[in-house]
């Protein structure tokens, strides 16, 4: 592409290097299911090339009036889901502090009792009749989001023999470019499970952990309603390409 | 006094975990009524130009069993070579081609994707990469999602001059990324770990 023309259409911008001490490992021992399913041989780096500056776009008018609105996207005309009454918001971050807008994210949980709606789930907590527990939003213009669920129930599961998982919301964020797909987990403040939790602690960064717990937001809480969650989310930011073209994503 | 450049941190990956299917193909797991059909499930509609073709394979982890629980997503681009994607600087891609898709693996750890061979794609410095597409994998056990691209048995002289193969080939594992095509059906099975374990990419 050394031959384009200097007022083409820039192409978007290479992502920046992912900072793998802000991830876990792939092996993390404390965590057992990854033993066998944690890659020995390292990944092969490259610069970014059109098939991971690129990804799927989704459209607004994709969305269901009630795809955001755990509390009564699964429930009986007139029902509602039994637990905690909250909404999650926040926004959606590059790293060069850029807002990601029109992005889907999706977000899935348990019910207020710890019980996922699955078929292969099998804990004695009762299913709630009224909550699927599976929802999705796009960012708006300014990158933000938000949904109305209940707080979800610490879940017991087969690690070792009495480990049981924070209250937390799994999260699935698309970026602009296939290089920012993430996966992630939200967790509550002041959640003394985080601690302990082997899923958490395969993070060794404290201050990344930090970063996946969600704040008691007082002023956007509606009284006599729902209590405010707040989660902000950072995807990798484009470098810019002063070189290759004009500069471009920053 | 330091410089201080004042970028974000990426926020950090965590597992899926094995209800991953709750949220990435509701349906699938038994939550109709929400949404109307799961995402994903169609890369191509009717009228996609191209050569259609399937895309199957098994993924396994380093005991030799399957990865009964993973969702498997792709990333590729249209006939022609061209991104369906705001982020593509090119105009003209094919409108029938999405070019992203979602499966839930089975309980052999088996997935399926009915989509159409991809053109060529330019690569950074100049010429093409090979046909190919991204994948990538997430599961319990699996702490940051698993990056990699299938290229084709049927594109051999391409896929000598591709420089990400080439990254492969020097370690001896260029294999591990090549689809086997046998008339519309390619095979590409990913080995997590162990003898014969995929090459994963940071990309």
């Amino acid at each position: 592409m050394n031959d384009r023309l200097a007022n083409a259409r820039a192409e978007a911008g290479a992502f920046m290097e992912r900072d793998h001490s802000q991830h876990p490992p792939a092996y993390a021992p404390g965590y057992k299911s990854s033993v066998l399913r944690a890659p020995k041989q390292a990944r092969i780096s490259f610069a970014s090339t059109l098939s991971e500056k690129t990804g799927p776009a989704f459209g607004h008018n994709m969305l269901g009036e009630l795809d955001n609105d755990l509390i009564v996207n699964y429930a009986k005309p007139g029902e509602e889901a039994i637990g905690q009454r909250i909404v999650v918001h926040g926004q959606l971050l590059d790293q060069n502090a850029k807002p990601v807008p029109n992005v889907l994210i999706e977000f899935w949980q348990a019910n207020a009792g710890g019980r996922y709606r699955h078929k292969r789930e099998g804990y004695r907590a009762v299913l709630d009749p009224n909550f699927g527990g599976f929802g999705r939003t796009i960012t708006d213009e300014n990158g933000y989001y938000w949904f109305r669920t209940v707080k979800p129930g610490a879940y017991p599961w087969p690690n070792g023999v009495n480990d049981w998982r924070p209250a937390h919301i799994h999260f699935s964020l698309f970026g602009s470019g296939f290089a920012q797909r993430l996966i992630s987990q939200m967790y509550f403040e002041g959640d003394p499970m985080i601690a302990i939790c082997p899923i958490v602690n395969t993070i060794s960064d404290k201050a990344a952990i930090d970063r996946l717990v969600a704040r008691l937001d007082m002023n956007n809480t509606i009284p006599m309603d729902l209590r405010a969650y707040r989660f902000d989310i950072v995807l990798r930011g484009r470098r810019s390409t002063f070189f290759e073209n004009r500069p471009e994503g920053n | 006094m330091v410089t201080r450049l004042d970028y974000l941190k990426e926020t950090p990956s965590q597992t899926a975990g094995p209800y991953v299917h709750i949220g990435m193909t509701p349906n699938w797991s038994g939550i109709s009524g929400v949404i109307p059909e799961d995402l994903g499930s169609q890369v191509v509609t009717d009228g996609v130009k191209g050569e259609r073709i399937t895309v199957a394979g098994r993924v396994v982890d380093g005991g030799g069993n399957p990865v009964s629980d993973c969702v498997v997503e792709i990333w590729q681009a249209d006939a022609g070579g061209i991104y369906n994607s705001p982020a593509e600087h090119r105009t003209g891609a094919d409108p029938h081609c999405i070019g992203w898709g979602r499966q839930a693996a089975d309980e052999n750890g088996r997935f399926v994707f009915d989509t159409i061979k991809p053109g060529a794609v330019p690569a950074p410095n100049g010429g093409f990469m090979a046909p190919h597409i991204t994948f990538w994998i997430v599961a319990r056990g699996i702490n940051i999602g698993l990056q990699t691209r299938m290229y084709f048995s049927d594109e051999a002289d391409a896929n000598r001059k591709d420089p990400i193969l080439a990254k492969a080939r020097m370690i001896g594992r260029d294999g591990t990324m090549i689809g086997q095509r046998e008339g519309d059906s390619v095979t590409f099975d990913i080995y997590l770990q162990g003898e014969n374990e995929t090459v994963f990419l940071d990309i």
